[in-house]
This record gives C-alpha cells, structure tokens and sequence, in this order.
C-alpha cells in the first residue's frame, strides 16, 4: 500500500474481509484499498453514504476528507489534491455529476489523475433524487466539452463498488485521465455480501516520476507511449498547469493549431489506443442462438434474471455484460454480435448505450431497447418479453 | 432454497434496518442474500419499502418478485403491496395499524410495548420472521440484532427479537397461517 500505510492498518480500519454491507460504502472501501488519501465532495443523496464512509474511515489512515461548498469545488479540490501527490476521489449524483463535468474537462485537459464515483439518480435536474437511473451514461461520454477521452466502469454488485473503484485509481494513475465509477441508486444503496481483496491480491499503481532532473525534465512530453511522466508538486519540478491549449513545457500555445491538434490528439489517442487492454466484458454466449443482451450495471442483474427464465423456457440467449462502458469495447460486442440477428439493450434510461451498441455493430445484429425510467429497476420478465416479442426499436 | 421478504411501511419505523439484519443474518447462516430498499426524500414519513431476497444460489435479480412474505406496518403500505404475493405466500399487518381481511394480524407494536418501548416492534418482526422463514438460527439473528443497535440497548432488543419468535412459534392456529 502507499507511504505509510500497510494493509494490516487499512484491515483494522474496514473491519472484517467477509462482510454484508452497501454499494456506497463498498465503493469507499475500494477507494481506500485502491490507495486513496484525499476525498471531497458534498452530500447528495443517493451518493452520500459515499462520502460518509469516507469521512469516518479515511481519517484514522492519514487520509483527508473535505466536506466542500459545492461539486465544482469537489472535483477542483480532488485535481489540485492528485497534483500535490495523492490518490483523490469525489463522489456524487446527477446534478452534483453536472457541475462537475468542467473539472472532468479540466482534468482530462491538464491529465490529472482523479476518479469519480457517479450513484446515478433519476433526472433530469434534481429529478427523483432516492430513485435509480442510468441516465448520466453519455453525459459521462460527453458532458464536458470538446474532444477528449473518458474511462468509464459499471458495478453490477456490491462487490464490483470494491473492486472497479479499486481499479479505477489504478487507470487514473496510470492514463493519468479522470477515471468515472458509474454506478447507480439501486447498486448504492443495496447490500449484499463482499470480500475485501487479501493483501497478496492488492497491486497499486503508480503514476510515473520524472526520469529527467528538474530543469531538463518537459512535463508534457510523452517520453514513453502517450502518458507523460508526472512531476508532482513540492518534488522539485516546475510545472505549469492549464486548461488552456499547451504546448510540452505545459505552457499556453492557443493559437498554435499544430500544437493544439498535436496535444488533443494525444489525449485522445492515449485512452482510445488502448481500448482493447481497457475493456473489461462477461460473455456468456451460448451455442446456436440467435438473440442476445448488452447489457451494464444495474440492468445487467435483471438481464441475468432474464437469462435464466428464457432458458427456462427453452429459449436460446447469448448475453455480454459491459464492466467497462468507455472506451466503449467495440470488438468485444461486435465479436459478441456474430451469428446474432437482434440484441436487446436493458437500460434505465431512454435509450442511451443502445445507440453506442448499435453504431458499433454497424447493421450486424437489429438493436432494439428496454427501456424503464421512474424508479424500479427493469423486471426479468420485461426483458424476456423483448427477447421473444421485441424490443423497442433503436 | 429461495425466500422473498417484502416489508412496507412508512419512513422512521426502523423497515430498512429490519431488511438489513435480515439479509446479514442470512449470509451469517451462510445463505446469499440481498437487502434492496426504497423510500422518498423524507427522513420520516413517506412511504418506505426494504426487501430481502435469500437464497442456496447466486442471486441475480436483487427485487422481489413474487414474495414469499409481505409484511405492512402501515395502512398504505399494505394497499399498495398487501395484494402482490405468491400463491403460498403470507402477509403480515401490524395488528394496531393495519386494518385488512383475510390476512394475518400479528400485534408487533404491542409486544414492543409489553417488552419495554414501541420503538423495537421492527425488531419484534425481525424476530417473527426470522422463525417464520426458518432458514436463519435464532442465535445467528440476535447477534446480528445485537451488532446493529445503538449500544445500551441490548437487553430491551434481545427481548424484542425473542418476543418475536415466540410470537411466531406461539400463533394461534398453530401452522395453519396462510
């Protein structure tokens, strides 16, 4: 574990390996194993339990928590915390999420490791604030502005709020990127029973140190692949930090376009090269069928359920559950879509991952919908009448 | 093994816990289980809902479907999911609150009285269920009571989740409840 923190200390603090407990709390202990020091954020319900967990844990490790004055403070503290070397976190909801998307961009424009843990609600604005949705799942594409990449995970269980949000500080650290943990409502606040990873499980990663001394060193340089070394604050390095356009020395260039399509491009590049080593899928394909579910996070349980009533029934269905939702595993579902002719997409929402499955599909398989908005997750059986009937079309 | 457990009632009458100890109870007895809940914006009053779903196997759809046990611990509660039950399935109202036909009125608020405070009649349910469902030792679920109480009340929970099972094991009628 980091500096002085040793998973004999962090296990004393989180209690036992084995325990009962909510998706929101799982998601502070995924944090805390996954290295964090450095948490702020303000109380928005269903993400609150978040930040709660987070004030009464991370403290007796050393760790800061910072109750802000709003989410666009949140997430500007998270940023300048990850540049003075922590691993730092916030967590919110809907509207906290779109206050935040400036300091997503910022973040992804200044490569500032950080992660965001999303319980989506129902919306739009402060919509049905105890109900769940997965309403925020383009917003979390594309909800700040201009070009850029995004790594985002989908918990199905309380067990994946530990083990995504553990991950994810690993991603930011290494892509230097914000890292989205989009969970919702009905994960946040459930509970089921999780076992916290054993000390030989736990690998963190780091961030990359400069390898040039200070003076020589070109913070925005990608020396190795397209990730530059970071030089933390307080280490000795100058660093210029901005939004703006910048060139390697992190010094404003904006009205250079070669410099400006040059940096995005690397942005960009950076995440969507390695969609193939950032995807993460559970493919549950079977032989001869000819329907088939993507589905991600909360749906993904109710398309499980759906699963076993059609086979039940006799019915044959392939299903791929998204972990990761962006960079969006374009392979794996096409590779998945072979030999399929439709694929029905559950979601809380009206229609928004489906229009990611069907660009990525190309005309390969029909996409059509499930769609549930309002509060209660979608029943098996909704699903299953899609799969023989069809869905809504997309 | 598959066990549905919907309780309805309204906000502050301790229903999420009751769902809570009900499903750590459960993998304490080393079953699967989920706690769902839901509830409005208000901290008290409104409408308030857990469910609890145990189970020998991975659990899947974390809802109820078709309950196995409905319990109401409030008129609106038990209009809206009073009727939603398997064909075996139970329901439960609170003798004092609940005013229905053709189900089973169990007196949770005033055995909390008569073990000291109307406060622990959630736990007077958790007891009574607990028994009815038969897939959870008794002892297993006082510990799991016990750990999730404010300290200092112990002994008035231990009494509440012991009056409950023999609430249960004392029915009149004996098994024919349903």
């Amino acid at each position: 574990m980091s500096r002085e923190r040793d998973y004999r200390r962090v296990m004393k603090v989180l209690g036992s390996r084995e325990q009962f407990a909510q998706g929101d709390v799982a998601c502070a202990y995924g944090a805390i194993l996954g290295g964090c020091d450095f948490f702020a954020g303000y109380p928005i319900t269903p993400a609150t339990e978040v930040a709660e967990a987070m004030a009464a844990l991370l403290p007796r490790l050393g760790g800061a928590v910072m109750q802000m004055e709003d989410e666009i403070a949140s997430l500007s503290a998270v940023i300048g915390a990850a540049w003075a070397g922590s691993r730092a976190f916030t967590a919110t909801s809907g509207p906290g999420f779109s206050l935040m998307q400036e300091g997503i961009g910022y973040a992804c424009m200044t490569e500032t490791p950080c992660v965001i843990v999303n319980v989506q609600r129902s919306g739009p604005s402060t919509g049905q604030p105890t109900e769940p949705a997965q309403g925020d799942m383009l917003q979390a594409r594309w909800g700040t502005h201009g070009d850029h990449e995004i790594i985002a995970l989908a918990p199905a269980s309380v067990q994946e709020c530990v083990d995504l949000t553990r991950l994810a500080f690993n991603l930011a650290e290494e892509y230097r990127n914000p890292v989205l943990v989009m969970t919702d409502g009905e994960v946040g606040h459930m509970r089921e029973q999780i076992v916290l990873p054993a000390e030989d499980e736990i690998e963190l990663v780091q961030r990359r140190p400069p390898t040039d001394e200070p003076g020589a060193f070109v913070p925005f340089r990608a020396v190795q692949g397209s990730v530059p070394e970071m030089a933390t604050f307080g280490t000795g390095f100058h660093t210029y930090v901005t939004g703006l356009t910048h060139d390697e020395r992190g010094l404003p260039a904006t009205d250079d376009a070669e410099k400006h399509t040059k940096l995005v491009r690397r942005l960009v590049d950076k995440v969507r090269d390695d969609t193939e080593r950032l995807t993460r899928v559970e493919v549950d394909k079977e032989e001869g069928a000819e329907v088939g579910i993507v589905s991600y996070g909360i749906s993904a349980r109710s398309a499980a359920g759906a699963v076993r009533i059609a086979r039940a029934e006799g019915r044959k269905i392939s299903h791929l559950r998204l972990i990761s939702v962006f960079p969006f595993p374009e392979r794996a579902v096409r590779d998945f879509a072979n030999g399929l002719d439709r694929i029905v997409v559950p979601e809380l929402n009206l229609g928004q991952i489906c229009h990611v499955v069907k660009e990525a599909l190309e005309g390969e398989a029909a996409v059509e919908l499930v769609s549930r908005i309002g509060g209660e997750i979608i029943p098996p059986k909704e699903i299953v009448r899609a799969l023989v009937e069809g869905g809504e079309k997309v | 093994m598959k066990k549905e457990i919907r309780i309805c009632g309204f906000g502050g009458q301790g229903i999420i816990l009751a769902g809570v100890v009900l499903g750590e109870a459960a993998t304490r007895a080393g079953h699967r289980a989920v706690q769902t809940q839901s509830y409005g914006p208000e901290s008290r009053g409104g409408a308030a809902r857990a469910e609890v779903v145990i189970s020998s196997e991975p659990i899947d759809y974390p809802r109820v479907s078709r309950p196995d046990v409905v319990v109401a611990l409030s008129q609106a509660g038990y209009d809206r999911f009073g009727k939603d039950v398997a064909d075996d399935g139970i329901v439960l109202v609170d003798e004092a609150l609940v005013e229905a036909e053709g189900v089973t009125s169990v007196p949770f608020t005033t055995t909390a009285e008569e073990v000291g405070r109307k406060i622990v009649s959630n736990v007077v349910m958790v007891g009574y269920l607990g028994a009815l469902i038969e897939v959870i030792p008794h002892d297993v679920l006082e510990s799991t009571v016990l750990a999730n109480i404010p300290a200092g009340t112990e002994d008035l929970n231990r009494k509440a989740v012991t009056a409950g099972r023999d609430l249960w094991l004392n029915r009149a009628g004996g098994n024919d409840v349903s």
